[in-house]
Formats: structure tokens, C-alpha cells, sequence
């Protein structure tokens, strides 16, 4: 009876000293930031997903974007599951998830969530506004605890930026990411990293893991927002994606400065100047201080993007565009991800978080012969070499032709002779026919015409006039992707967003290969227009380049006043057209 | 307007100190701290890079004219010490001294106006918060910043344990950090509080051969501060060149074959001065030394970094003075006093 007295007295005292130390002693600021966190915190755990190959196996993090269920992850947790996963929410609901793009390199993959439109998202971030002392979160599925979905939230503080990271072989590059100090464990993978806004950093992917075993030892790495937002649409293209090569190494010379060490003469750098020993200065807008962040820059670039590249030789600075190459061959990646996948797990040089080797004991599952869909996802699914879910190309070739569209359709004009009546610098006329069966160009000095036979006429050869690179046949081509748009063109598909010299943000990019020559079209993503249109007529040769500008309304349709041609470092012509015609 | 001005001052001066209630005492942001901090703390490149040796660990500069507070380790084994700073400069370090029973080892930079901690005998307790900077896994290079965690102190103890269990003949109080902050590359990173003072130096790399459990812990400032002045001071430091040629040497000196000494192979640069035969009878043999000993220090205040060290050093003491080494045998450090008459 004593002891029971003595224990209900120490109960009492305690809940009385309990008492005043969370009303009194605590100020309300730290309340009131606590209360804050706690909210920002349950925002984004809202969008965070728990994602699973076929039959449970693998397994991973992701975070959804777009209320129509786009969500991020790492391409080592969706190479796993091929291209239908599961993805569980927060809200304890399991849905269907379909591949959409891979990043290889990058380690990035976007897949798609299916059957709402309503999904929670994470607001994404300018992850070069973090800085290290930041404190941070990440959340996840780490060591796949939540069977109910619940994610895990661990804490932070920002560790490092702009930290390199060496791929594994040429995949699974970790340039310019951010370093934390929020555990990252296992399963981890692919989610995400916020900021205390709640705002999207980065998407965890890595931690540097030796004798402690694979678990944190207080150094993950996340994939920066500001380089997904660089592939986010070359992601939405459903294609396999490669990362950029200039087509030169640099090295660190005595004096510190960052220099050419070799450079490809195919390259395009080289021929815009670049040489053996120049002193790189700026590179896509950001200062080269170091091989280092020669390579974090690099590293956030997509193939086939337009830089701007500042170099310096002999005391004169050089400022120029730079297309960039492919870290890899045509297909090569592809066939990397083939092999992969037969002969997998391959380990990477440095461990990494990811798919959770381990199973729950329990009868093996059995190696399907074929991959079978389930009905929910197999209609948003089509397989084509090049991509990783072809069905996704085609959604942005039609979201595209539906901007071009908007040009006001040129297809009953298809038969006719299209007059263009002009001048070109220094006021001189000038006449140009657009008709099917051939491109006419009266000049001055003499007519420029272009004979097309049949249905696709070789063009690689005919490059007039002299020093356009060709413009009679891009003219050409323009005309037929205004006729026949981006499905009948000729092997056109959607390549992603990219930036175009003279314009503000990003700009959708289609491909295509008609007449033995590659064709690049530019859309306005926001007014639909058609911006600019090149003709490569070989590898590593100079496109001519069609920019249009000064839309106005001829008819029913909006054609461009202002026509200028160039080609490699020069401006060709600029024509200005006062009358035209589409009869 | 000179009047608003000074008003404005004298509100700042007022708003800062005064803690009015229900307002929390300004703090600075933590990444002003971080940014502080950085260029205090630097990346040590040397001996190492095979075997699962890293090559590089952290540094601490603790004066103006850049000394060097780091972890005494095999990265130190050469003539060839590189420090990379936050500001991008590379420079050539030596090796000022070491006291391998802290396990500490002091540098030296040519220079002035280094950026650095003033040495404080700061002693936090359980529960405050620090941050770790450091070169963990060697991720920062030239002029990147080093890499920086967060943790709070879990407790101040000896670092004791039992006998054998930690790898280290450091004896002393450590502080135990709920952060990961001992990994490859982390030794010699400097531990911090919130008001950016060096509290502790982090240290090598310790595990549990008892649990298989790695220890996170830095060894406190307090317990080094006395030691580095000695550095400073000439006590544990090589024999400069200036010293060798102002010493005397004996007639009839002592060696390390009248002292029935056989170390290792001397074939690197700086091989460690470890015993390989002891003779049967001799000096050595009846002080106790033992094959596989390290020996670090003669007469207790001269570092031996090498064999060819341990020669030089011998040659200036006169035979028939004894010879007092400090030796490390496993995780032990022993002084044994070798009789020559």
C-alpha cells in the first residue's frame, strides 16, 4: 500500500512538473516555427511515393510533380521494375505507374502515375539558391519500412553544393548535386529532398557507403531540381536520354586555369574556334573556376543543346554557341541498358542506394518469359528502339502539331505556289516561290532554284545558294512540315525542350529525317509559333538555320514577315517580305 | 540626418543585447556561421591511396601565421605535405610536431593573415549543438568547401572502454556526437559550436573490436591546447636543420647497434621507425624493447618521424647518458629508459 502511495505521488509530481514546461518555458516563436514545420513537412509528404516493381519486387522513392501524375525517381530504382510499376501514396492507395523517359546518366527517370488528375504535388525549387548550413529534409521509403505507405522524414542540414560525383563507368553521374547530411538510407532512392519552404531540391540518390556497410554515415547526394528541370522535357519525350559532350577535355594548368587539353576537329566547339590551350572563361552561363565544376556544369546539360561558351586566347576573349554531342553513340545507351538488364545486378564502382536487393523469404518468383502488362497500364505503353515508352513521344508530337496548328493550318494550300515578295539588306528585291515540285529564289545577282522529284528528293548535295548551308532546302522543308505536320513530315518525333539563342526560356524541339537530311523545328511552347527551323545535311557539318520572326496574318493564317538565314558563325541574308501569297 | 543615423545606431546597439520577453535572443543563421567557418578549416593531401588508405585528411588553421592543428596518421609519412585552402591556394606544409599519444600532429604553412579559430579552453556539455567540418570522403577539392554536419554532444567521457576495444592510445575525455562525422578523410576536421568557436578536433577513424561498432567523437580542444603551445615552444617537433647544425655532436656517440638495434628496411622516403631485432643482451634488450615496437620519441621532446630521424637523433647524445624512448607497442604507448654504462 506504501509503494503504491510513493507511486502515485512520483506520477503526480511529474505530471505537474510536466505541465508548465511545455505551456510556460517554451516561447511562442518556437512554437509557432514548429507548427510551421510540421505543416510543411505533411505537404510534402503528401506527394511522396513508395514505388514497386512487378510482384513487390525492388523498390524505391519518387515524387509527384504535376497534378496528372507525373512523378520523379531514380533511374536505378525504375530500371528494376521495367516499364509498369506501382506506386504507393501516403494516403495508404496503391495505383498503376507507367516508365515515361530515363536518364541513364543522370540516374533520373520519369514515370507516370495513372487514374487521377488531382495528385499532390511538390512545388519545385531553384536548387541554386541552396547553400550549405541550410537545413533540409528528405523523405522516403528508406530500408522499404512503410508498408502502409507512410513515408519517412529525415532531417538536415545542407553539407555541400556543386559536388562531383564520378559515375560508374559513363552512367550514373552525380554532377553539381547536393551534398546532405539527412539520412540516406537504402530505399531512399529516388525521393525527394525539400527545402524548409517545402520547395523540391533535389531527388536523393546516393551516399557515400565503405566499411560501415550500406547504410548512412551522414553523406547522401541528391540530384539537383535545376538539372532535372534541364531534361524534364527531353524526360517527357519518353525517350532514353543522353548527356552532353563538348567534344573537348580540359585539364588544370599550373597557373590553375582551366584549359583544352584535346579537342575533337568534328566537334562543333572546334569549329566555332575552340583550340588546343584556350583558357575556358564561362560555359552555359556559368564561370569556370575549376575542372571540377567544368564537369558539375557539363554534367546538367542535355545532347544536343545550344550553349553559349566564353574562351580566352592570347589576352581576347572569345564568346560563341556551342552545340553539344552526345556523351555516347547513337543507340549505344540503349544497348548498355539491354545488357544491363541480362546480365544484372552489375555492382557500380561506388555502392549506391537503391532497389532493395533483399526479398521476403517465400517462394521465388519466376522469371516472366515476356513482359505482360497489366490492362490499366499496357495502353499507355508502346516500345520502339530509342525510347523508353514511345507512347509518351507521340502525346508531345500531338500536344505540338496542336500548337503549330494554331498557325492556321496550311494544308489546303498544300497544292498551290506560295509567292513571297520582298528585300533583303541594303533593299535590294527579292522573290521567292514556294511550290511543291520546286524552291525558287530571285535574287539580284541571279535565280537560285531547287528541282524536287518524287516524294522524298535527296537534298544532302544541294546546298544552295553557295555559303547558306542550304537554304533553298531547308525552305523546302519548312513548307513541308507546315503541309504535312509533325505525324506525315518523315520520321519526326518529339526530342524534348531546349533553349534557342535570342529566346527566353525553354522551346519545344522535333526532329525529323526527311530526304537524307536531319530537320530541327523550334516551337514557342506558349504562342505556338514555329521559331526556328535548321537543316543539318550531314554530321558534324554547320545547319543552315531558318529564324522566323514578324508573324502576321495573311488570310486565315499566320506567316512570318521576317526570314533570317544563317550558317556557322555568319548571318547569310535577312529578308524582309512584303507581299505574300498562299493561294 | 547625421542625427538619424546615430539614432538608428543607438537602436541597433539596444535591440541586440536586451532578451525581451517572448523574443527569442537573435542567433546567427546557421549558413552565415557555415560561410564563417569554411575558410578555417582546410584539405591535407599525402602519403597513402592504396590499399583502402585514403590519401588526404581535414586541418584546422589556429594562427594567423598558419599553423595547422590535424590528426597525427600515416598521411603525415612524408616530405611531401600538400594543404589546399578554401580561397583555391595550394601550399607546402611541414610537419611542425606531433604528439602521437594525442593523437594530434601540428603544421605549418609559409604565410600571413591566414583566416583561423583562436584557441579557446571552450568545454561544452551534453546537449549543445556543434557542427563537424570536414574533407569526409575527399568530396571537396582546391577551392570547393569542405563538407559540414550537423549533431549535439552526447556526452564528455574518457574515452577508456576496455583495453583493446578502441584501436587509439589516446586516454583522454572525447566527446561523443550523435552526427557521423568519423569517416574516411574526416580526421582533423574541426568540431565548432554555435557561435563558431573550435570546440574539439575530429578523430581518426575508431571502431569497437569488442561490438564491431563505429564511434562518432572528437577529441576536445581543451585537452590539446597545452600541447600545441609545447609545439610551438620546440617540444615534440623534429630537429630543425638550424638546431642540427648548432648542436654539438659527441665524440662518442650513442648508435643504434651499441644500443642492439635492428629496425626495418629503411626503403621509403620516411619509413617509420619500427624495431625489427632486438639483441640478446644488449641496452634494448634489458629495457624491455620488443620487436614491432614504434619508437617516437628520444628523451622525451624530440619526434622521430623516420628511421633516418632516430639516427640523427641518436648521434648527439654523448654514450654513457641514458636514452629515454617513447615507444608504441599495439595501441600502448611505453616509455622505457635504456641504460648505456
Amino acid at each position: 500500500m506504501k509503494t503504491l502511495c510513493q507511486a502515485l505521488w512520483l506520477v503526480l509530481l511529474m505530471a505537474a512538473s510536466a505541465l508548465p514546461l511545455a505551456a510556460q518555458d517554451v516561447p511562442p516563436q518556437v512554437l509557432q516555427a514548429e507548427q510551421q514545420r510540421i505543416e510543411v513537412i505533411h505537404r510534402a509528404r503528401q506527394a511522396t511515393i513508395a514505388i514497386f516493381g512487378r510482384g513487390g519486387r525492388g523498390g524505391g522513392s519518387g515524387v509527384i510533380i504535376t497534378p496528372d501524375g507525373y512523378a520523379l525517381s531514380n533511374f536505378h530504382v525504375t530500371a528494376g521494375a521495367g516499364a509498369a510499376m506501382k506506386c504507393g501514396l501516403p494516403d495508404g492507395k496503391v495505383y498503376d505507374a507507367v516508365i515515361v523517359g530515363v536518364d541513364p546518366v543522370g540516374d533520373v527517370s520519369l514515370i507516370k502515375l495513372l487514374g487521377r488528375d488531382d495528385f499532390p504535388t511538390a512545388p519545385l525549387g531553384d536548387s541554386d539558391l541552396v547553400e550549405p548550413g541550410q537545413w533540409c529534409f528528405a523523405v522516403g521509403n528508406p530500408f522499404l519500412l512503410a508498408t502502409d505507405f507512410q513515408p519517412t522524414v529525415t532531417f538536415g542540414i545542407i553539407s555541400g553544393v556543386h559536388r562531383y560525383q564520378y559515375p560508374a563507368g559513363t552512367l550514373l553521374e552525380y554532377a553539381d548535386c547536393i551534398q546532405t547530411d539527412a539520412a540516406i538510407n537504402p530505399g531512399n532512392s529516388g525521393g525527394p529532398l525539400f527545402n524548409m519552404q517545402g520547395e523540391l531540391i533535389g531527388i536523393n540518390g546516393r551516399g557515400s557507403f565503405e566499411k560501415r556497410g550500406r547504410v548512412n554515415v551522414g553523406v547522401g547526394y541528391a540530384i539537383s531540381i535545376n538539372q532535372i528541370k534541364n531534361f524534364l522535357g527531353y524526360l517527357r519525350s519518353g525517350r532514353i536520354v543522353d548527356h552532353a559532350e563538348l567534344g573537348a577535355t580540359v585539364g588544370t594548368d599550373p597557373e590553375g586555369r582551366v584549359v583544352v587539353t584535346d579537342i575533337l576537329e568534328s566537334s562543333d566547339a572546334y569549329r566555332r574556334g575552340l583550340r588546343y590551350g584556350d583558357e575556358l572563361v564561362s560555359f552555359a552561363g556559368r564561370p569556370v573556376t575549376s575542372t571540377n565544376m567544368y564537369k558539375n556544369i557539363l554534367g546538367t546539360l542535355p545532347k544536343g543543346w545550344r550553349v553559349p561558351l566564353s574562351f580566352r586566347r592570347e589576352g581576347m576573349q572569345w564568346d560563341v554557341l556551342v552545340r553539344l554531342r552526345g556523351a555516347h553513340r547513337e543507340g549505344e545507351l540503349q544497348e548498355r541498358l539491354t545488357r544491363r538488364s541480362r546480365r544484372r545486378p552489375a555492382p557500380p564502382r561506388r555502392p549506391q542506394p537503391g532497389p532493395e536487393p533483399k526479398q521476403p523469404p517465400g517462394p521465388k518468383p519466376k522469371k516472366p518469359a515476356k513482359p505482360k502488362l497489366p490492362p490499366a497500364v499496357a495502353k499507355y505503353y508502346e516500345q520502339r528502339p530509342g525510347f523508353a515508352n514511345y507512347y509518351f513521344n507521340r502525346l508531345e508530337q500531338q500536344r505540338v502539331q496542336k500548337l503549330l496548328d494554331r498557325l492556321g493550318g496550311f494544308s489546303p494550300v498544300a497544292e498551290s505556289a506560295w509567292q513571297f515578295e520582298g528585300e533583303q539588306a541594303g533593299g535590294l528585291k527579292t522573290q521567292l516561290t514556294l511550290a511543291p515540285d520546286r524552291v525558287e529564289l530571285v535574287l539580284p545577282g541571279g535565280t537560285a532554284r531547287l528541282e524536287l522529284e518524287g516524294d522524298e528528293p535527296q537534298l544532302g548535295q544541294r546546298l544552295d545558294p553557295p555559303g547558306s548551308g542550304g537554304l533553298l532546302a531547308a525552305l523546302y522543308l519548312w513548307r513541308r512540315l507546315l503541309v504535312h505536320g509533325v505525324e506525315k513530315f518523315g520520321g519526326m518525333y518529339y526530342l524534348g525542350t531546349v533553349p534557342l539563342p535570342g529566346h527566353r526560356g525553354l522551346v519545344d524541339c522535333l526532329v525529323g529525317l526527311h530526304g537524307g537530311v536531319e530537320t530541327r523545328a523550334y516551337v514557342d511552347p506558349q504562342s505556338g509559333r514555329l521559331l526556328a527551323l535548321e537543316m543539318f545535311p550531314d554530321d558534324d557539318v554547320d545547319p543552315c538555320e531558318l529564324v522566323f520572326d514578324d508573324y502576321r496574318k495573311v488570310g486565315q493564317r499566320l506567316v512570318p514577315h521576317r526570314l533570317e538565314v544563317r550558317h556557322g558563325d555568319d548571318v547569310y541574308q535577312v529578308f524582309k517580305w512584303q507581299k505574300i501569297t498562299l493561294p | 540626418m547625421k542625427r538619424v543615423a546615430l539614432l538608428a545606431l543607438g537602436l541597433f546597439a539596444t535591440a541586440v543585447p536586451l532578451a525581451v520577453p517572448g523574443r527569442l535572443p537573435a542567433q546567427e543563421p546557421l549558413t552565415d556561421l557555415v560561410a564563417r567557418c569554411h575558410p578555417k578549416v582546410v584539405k591535407i593531401y599525402g602519403a597513402g591511396g592504396f590499399r583502402g588508405l585514403e590519401h588526404y585528411q581535414s586541418g584546422i588553421l589556429i594562427s594567423p601565421q598558419g599553423h595547422v592543428l590535424t590528426a597525427w596518421s600515416y598521411v603525415l609519412d612524408t616530405d611531401h605535405l600538400v594543404v589546399h585552402l578554401a580561397d583555391g591556394r595550394r601550399l607546402e606544409a611541414k610537419l611542425l610536431g606531433a604528439d602521437p599519444r594525442l593523437e594530434m600532429a601540428v603544421l605549418k604553412l609559409d604565410g600571413n593573415d591566414f583566416p583561423y579559430f583562436p584557441l579557446e579552453r571552450v568545454r561544452l556539455e551534453p546537449g549543445a549543438k556543434v557542427l563537424a567540418l570536414s574533407n569526409l570522403y575527399g568530396v571537396a577539392v582546391f577551392d570547393e568547401p569542405v563538407s559540414v554536419q550537423h549533431g549535439v554532444v552526447a556526452a564528455r567521457v574518457p574515452l577508456r572502454a576496455r583495453r583493446g576495444a578502441f584501436e587509439t592510445p589516446y586516454r583522454g575525455p572525447v566527446y561523443i556526437l550523435d552526427a557521423i562525422v568519423n569517416n574516411p578523410g574526416a580526421a582533423g576536421g574541426a568540431i565548432v559550436d554555435r557561435q563558431g568557436r573550435l570546440v574539439g578536433m575530429i578523430g581518426k577513424e575508431l571502431r569497437n573490436t569488442l561490438t564491431n561498432t563505429w564511434i562518432n567523437y572528437a577529441i576536445p580542444i581543451d585537452q590539446l591546447i597545452g600541447t600545441i603551445e609545447q609545439i610551438k615552444q620546440g617540444k615534440f617537433v623534429p630537429r630543425t636543420e638550424e638546431a642540427e647544425q648548432q648542436a654539438r655532436k659527441p665524440q662518442d656517440p650513442v648508435t643504434l647497434e651499441r644500443l642492439g638495434i635492428v629496425l626495418v628496411p629503411d626503403v621509403l622516403p620516411k619509413t617509420p621507425p619500427f624495431v625489427e631485432e632486438v639483441r640478446p643482451g644488449s641496452p634494448a634488450d634489458r629495457a624491455g624493447l620488443l620487436p614491432d615496437d614504434l619508437i617516437l620519441f628520444v628523451n622525451d621532446r624530440h619526434l622521430v618521424q623516420s628511421c633516418e630521424a632516430l639516427r640523427k637523433e641518436l648521434s648527439y647524445i654523448p654514450w654513457g647518458d641514458p636514452v629515454r624512448l617513447t615507444i608504441i607497442r599495439g595501441q600502448e604507448l611505453r616509455e622505457l629508459e635504456l641504460k648505456t654504462r
